[in-house]
């Protein structure tokens, strides 16, 4: 559809506001085929149906690299302009228009959404190729790739989207795309159960955004990122710290953050590279995204910019601790996402001193966390689907490439010098370090929190590495009875995982090199280096130290000494850490039991006060007409008497009013 | 001849029809109870005509009179037919409608 308004739309209408280059770039075009190429390639897996399973899966590789080689030239295109031209919005039209209301639809193409979209379709498309691979025992790998490629050209129409409006077209898509791909072996109760709560929690979020919008539109009319960036500095703080707080929750439903991130770790129910390329690389960053692209908005309102601060630093501990206790390998990677979306948050949350180092930190996770999720998807391909990390165990022996490429995903996301978590995370415990004028505590309380969930980081991540690949087998049988023959996956798995363990390895001191802050300035602003409280060395030390510790008691824990099989009772906090915090407990007892005690006193108030009224009408009426019935007798004589009567009656009473 | 005492007579026809109607159960004196009603109606219509000189009143009563006709042909028929299936003329056994 959007494809064809734009051949007849004009060329670009540049918009002077918010900061937009006046100089229209033509070949920012092109951005409206990074949407049309996976939505088209999806609609034709899905309408043809069987007929396309047998090159389905390749048309859908094919469409997400295409978007990936369009990404690739607008990157070029909007490297050759200056920096102060990189922001350019393309218009597609007016989308809606009723009287007041006029909702253009509009793409904008720059450095911050253009990060996305080679984020996107470069860990997609090595996602897409694993998958071929992975799914290839599958019945319906076509509808899995026609899924896939919804969920692309969605991630693509939000972070492409120029309007609120449009972004949330995408952000309600991704959602979508989520819930259809956690719950593709829906026949498998629990996991249509999981798809559905990921749906539930997310809808929560939605309606934040929702009333974000409404907000918005009441206050300045309009939902472009544009005009609002540009209309923040007229707008009362009151209305902006409400409209940060609801943007605030869209992002906690949509990046599992605290309090709705209990839907995360069940998304596991969907196939390892669902879990990859939505549930770690992309789609649940998008709540980043969205309060890096309204930096305006939290930056006129501090109290809503604390809050996601604090929402940060909570969900980091929070994902850390849960990670500790967990024995499902992707359960475990879920905790850690939840963990370091958290650090990203955190450094959202500290303003756009932060803004830059989240979305750094959100690239090298997307790589080595995508990297890391398929090397698990290895392993469970090699051990019969087996997650239980208790029955992993030397296994590095057995499969050498998924060893290696998900060490350095490991020493990536620890952030051990030079790989690539080192970069981007410790310039967000830095930042977090930076005092805020008047408010020294911030500092203090953001900083230690990301130091010490640095060091958690490096415990539970290496007791994830080292159960399932160092220490001795404890490995069960296969599920037909027989013995497990652990074993390489084949290359169109391993070469995925090896070009993100490159990324891993690489990406930091790349990005680092190339100026990739400076890069991000046209879209989240420049902003001077400050000095964190404590010298900068002495963070990289203590950092260190921080994760040697972490790393040296799960080598001792897990590596040296025996893993027992079945989990021992643990303490207090490893009990609650292992259900996920008692987060479902709590949700149920303050959301799910009162809700249905709710409805049920609502069912019981229809059926008693509601049906009870027009039951009863009927009944009142039946038993009137019985009582008058019995004047019916059927004898005329009587009839003709209560005439006679009735008459007497009506003269009298004509006599009485004539008086 | 006073008016008073053509309403008296009229009241007691009347009273005597209705009366009739109300207590017989013989169809065919149930008739003529009905028959008197209406007669004591046309004598008060024709009094009333007669005292204010208008002969729309008597009109009215040649009207009664028709209808009265036409309503003991299709009554006296209907008797007739209903004695012919049930062997009987008492108001209060036709009652094949309830229930």
């Amino acid at each position: 559809m959007h494809t064809l308004i734009t051949l007849t739309a004009p060329a670009v209408v540049p918009t002077a506001a918010g900061g937009v280059s006046s100089v229209a770039w033509s070949g920012a075009q092109a951005a409206v085929w990074l949407v049309a190429l996976p939505l088209l390639s999806s609609a034709v897996l899905l309408l043809l149906g069987r007929r396309a399973d047998r090159w389905g899966h390749w048309l859908g590789v094919l469409a997400s690299a295409a978007s990936f080689v369009v990404g690739l030239v607008l990157l070029v295109g909007l490297l050759g302009l200056p920096a102060d031209q990189r922001v350019q919005d393309v218009d597609l039209g007016t989308w809606l228009d009723a009287g007041a209301l006029s909702i253009g639809a509009g793409l904008r193409v720059d450095p911050l959404s253009l990060t996305f979209v080679l984020l996107v379709t470069f860990v997609g498309t090595l996602i897409h190729v694993y998958s071929v691979a992975y799914m290839e025992h599958d019945a319906s790998r076509r509808r899995f790739f026609a899924y896939l490629n919804l969920f692309v050209a969605a991630m693509l129409l939000l972070v492409l989207a120029d309007s609120y409006a449009l972004l949330f077209v995408g952000w309600e898509g991704v959602g979508l795309a989520s819930y259809l791909l956690i719950g593709f072996w829906n026949h498998h109760t629990p996991y249509a159960v999981a798809a559905k709560k990921a749906f539930v929690a997310n809808r929560v979020g939605d309606v934040g955004l929702l009333v974000a919008m409404g907000l918005l539109f009441a206050t300045f009319g309009s939902l472009d990122f544009a005009t609002v960036d540009a209309g923040v500095a007229g707008a009362s703080e009151g209305t902006l710290t409400l409209v940060g707080l609801a943007l605030l929750l869209a992002a906690c439903g949509k990046s599992a953050q605290f309090p709705l991130q209990s839907w995360l770790g069940d998304a596991m129910a969907g196939p390892t590279p669902v879990s990859a390329l939505i549930h770690a690389a992309t789609m649940v960053t998008a709540g980043v995204y969205l309060i890096i692209r309204s930096g305006a908005v939290f930056t006129a309102a501090p109290t809503a910019q604390l809050v996601v601060a604090v929402v940060g630093a909570i969900t980091l501990l929070f994902g850390a601790i849960v990670g500790c206790a967990k024995d499902d390998i992707k359960k475990a990677l879920a905790a850690s996402t939840m963990s370091q979306i958290g650090y990203m948050v955190l450094a959202a949350g500290l303003g756009p001193i932060g803004y830059a180092f989240a979305i750094f930190h959100l690239v090298t996770h997307g790589f080595f966390k995508a990297g890391m999720f398929l090397g698990a998807g290895s392993v469970m391909h090699g051990m019969d689907d087996q997650v239980d990390m208790r029955r992993f165990g030397g296994l590095g022996r057995y499969m050498k490439i998924t060893y290696f490429t998900f060490m350095a995903g490991w020493l990536a996301i620890l952030g051990i010098p030079p790989f690539a978590g080192f970069f981007s995370k410790d310039k967000i415990i830095e930042a977090a370090f930076v005092p805020v004028d008047g408010e020294p505590w911030r500092a203090w309380v953001f900083g230690t929190v990301a130091l010490v969930g640095a060091g958690i980081t490096a415990f539970y991540m290496s007791r994830l590495f080292f159960m399932t690949f160092e220490g001795q087998k404890r490995w069960s049988t296969r599920r037909d009875g027989s013995e497990q023959h652990p074993h390489e996956s084949p290359a169109l798995m391993t070469w995925p995982m090896i070009v993100l363990a490159v990324g891993s390895v690489g990406l930091g001191w790349v990005l680092s090199t190339v100026g990739f802050v400076e890069w991000l300035e046209p879209s989240v602003g420049h902003t001077e280096h400050e000095e964190p409280v404590l010298a900068v060395p002495v963070l990289i030390a203590l950092t260190l130290i921080a994760v040697a510790l972490g790393l040296v008691l799960a080598w001792r824990r897990y590596a040296v000494s025996t893993v027992p099989v079945t989990p021992p009772l643990g303490t207090a906090l490893t009990r609650a850490a292992r259900v996920d915090l008692h987060q479902d407990a709590v949700n149920d007892a303050l959301l799910v039991e009162p809700g249905q005690y709710l409805t049920r006193s609502l069912v019981y108030g229809d059926k008693a006060v509601v049906d009870g009224a027009v039951t009863g009408l009927g009944r009142a009426t039946v038993a009137l007409g019985d009582l008058v019935r019995r004047a019916q007798n059927g004898y005329a004589r009587s009839y003709a008497a209560g005439m006679v009567v009735g008459v007497v009656v009506l003269a009298f009473v004509v006599l009485a009013v004539r008086g | 001849m006073s008016l008073t005492h053509y309403l008296v007579l009229a009241a007691i026809l009347f009273a005597i029809g209705a009366t009739t109607v109300l207590l017989r159960r013989n169809a065919i004196i149930v008739f003529m109870g009905v028959e008197l009603m209406l007669n004591s109606t046309n004598l008060l219509l024709v009094t009333f005509s007669r005292m204010h000189g208008n002969l729309s009143g008597q009109v009215l009563a040649f009207f009664v009179m028709v209808v009265a006709a036409a309503e003991v042909v299709v009554g006296l028929a209907i008797i007739v037919s209903i004695f012919r299936t049930r062997r009987s003329a008492s108001v209060d056994d036709v009652n094949l409608l309830k229930s």
